[in-house]
């Protein structure tokens, strides 16, 4: 089983490689929302080091969304995602193994990135770290809700902005502790509480999110 | 089957459930016009004014059933999605889908009066406090269910897209206003509290909410019931039953 599994994300890492362009598209989206804030805003950087943590969270929020619709459309307009389902191994497997591949491909270049762009907000270097940190944790967490969206979705029309208004209200607890945490380290309290509510949600979406993902998949392609 | 015993799994179906329905809303109507007349006469002559908050807390009578039908309509709804769902009978997936609407419509209103209430007492009409923003977010989440039925045209897996929407609406709904709560603790304590204590409020404000309450449910009920008849005679409408029910009426 864990095979499959292993092959499930070989698979789509296989095919992310040969159309790296999509990668890059997500990761330029995240750069060019969060720079775009101080231009909106002003270079005062007493107010951008305040709203970074927050514009960077809603930007990296806003760019795993968009990159939900490659998730399942492809393998399923070629029928792949048909016989996937056909296959004797338990769907959630799949659903997991496929979200883990989405993820090494669109969120963490995002998480590599963020560091870089905080420097932009003239973050700390603490503030640098927490801020790593909780997009490693909650990031996954927002592909593995986003699943379940996007398998929703599936083949309808209209689906991108059907997918924001789906999802969105559904991120908006990662949001808070994302940001939050970064905002306490800033502030002296300590981030440890907040991050251990993002590794809390993500260990309940890695546990839930799959099945209701899969019986989504069921009902979409049937 | 025992003949002596209701047997309810005939109002399971939709062609036994729509003349039921249309018994019963009459009622349901005018137990909600009664209700919500003493309701208001109540709210706005009998209660009397708050001795911090003046006048203007008589919102309230408005605004705390509307909070609270609009969480209730989004419990029943995700119960009755996923009864859908495990059963598989067409009529629970109409039952939430007539449902969503109206409890779309209380949050709406529970965040209009919020912002009536918030203008006097807090001085501005939106404040970004725990319960208007998850209140806000639940709008969203309805919203967000009544668009994905919409966008499906195949009512079946409308019914169960929409049902596995609501069953992740229900198990986030806490999560966020626990989130939401701990981001900004600046709203005032519940005024209600169920159970041991008592409230903080007198009787006469207790029992003039209970009976908005009351009413707000006999209204939900109605317009949910006449709702739910609109979907079954349109989903229904290849069927011998409809088809004979038009025929009758019109001879």
């Amino acid at each position: 089983m864990l095979k499959v599994f292993f092959w499930i994300i070989r698979r789509d890492l296989l095919l992310a490689m040969r159309r790296r362009t999509d990668i890059f598209t997500t990761l330029f989206f995240f750069i060019i929302v969060v720079s775009l804030f101080p231009l909106g805003i002003g270079p005062e950087l007493d107010i951008l080091r305040k709203i970074a943590p927050g514009v960077v969270w809603v930007a990296a929020l806003l760019a795993s969304m968009l990159a939900l619709e490659r998730l399942f459309a492809v393998d399923y307009a070629d029928g792949a995602l048909e016989q996937m389902l056909l296959t004797p191994q338990p769907v959630s497997l799949l659903v997991i193994g496929k979200v883990f591949a989405h993820w090494l491909v669109t969120g963490a270049p995002l998480v590599v990135m963020a560091p870089l762009l905080g420097l932009q907000y003239d973050l700390s270097a603490d503030a640098l770290g927490v801020l790593l940190l909780s997009l490693l944790l909650g990031t996954p967490t927002l592909s593995l809700i986003g699943a379940i969206g996007a398998a929703l979705t599936l083949g309808l029309r209209g689906g991108g902005v059907l997918v924001s208004l789906l999802v969105l209200p559904l991120y908006i607890p990662v949001l808070i502790f994302g940001a939050g945490a970064v905002e306490a380290s800033a502030s002296g309290l300590g981030a440890e509480s907040h991050l251990s509510m993002l590794g809390a949600i993500l260990l309940a979406s890695l546990l839930l999110a799959p099945i209701a993902t899969a019986a989504a998949l069921r009902v979409s392609v049937e | 089957m025992n003949s002596r015993l209701i047997n309810w799994f005939k109002f399971s179906s939709p062609a036994s459930f729509y003349p039921l329905a249309g018994r019963m809303i009459p009622w349901f109507k005018w137990i909600a016009v009664i209700l919500i007349a003493i309701g208001l006469y109540m709210s706005f002559f009998v209660a009397p004014a708050d001795y911090k908050q003046g006048e203007g807390y008589r919102i309230i009578f408005i605004h705390v059933p509307a909070s609270w039908m609009s969480m209730f309509i989004y419990v029943v709804m995700a119960v009755w999605s996923g009864t859908g769902l495990v059963f598989n009978t067409r009529l629970s997936s109409m039952m939430a889908q007539a449902l969503a609407p109206t409890g779309a419509l209380f949050a709406f209103l529970s965040l209009w009066t919020g912002a009536f209430w918030g203008k006097p007492m807090w001085g501005a009409w939106w404040v970004w406090d725990a319960r208007l923003t998850s209140e806000l977010i639940l709008l969203f989440l309805y919203i967000g269910f009544m668009a994905l039925q919409g966008a499906i045209d195949d009512p079946r897996r409308a019914d169960r897209a929409g049902a596995i929407l609501a069953l992740v609406g229900v198990v986030n709904v806490p999560i966020i206003y626990y989130s939401v709560k701990w981001w900004n603790t600046l709203h005032q304590g519940a005024s209600v509290k169920v159970g041991g204590g008592g409230s903080s409020m007198a009787a006469t404000m207790l029992i003039t909410m209970l009976i908005m309450a009351l009413g707000f449910w006999a209204y939900s009920i109605a317009t949910t019931l006449s709702r739910a008849r609109c979907i079954i005679l349109e989903r229904e409408r290849n069927s011998t039953w409809v088809r004979e029910l038009v025929e009758n009426r019109r001879g």
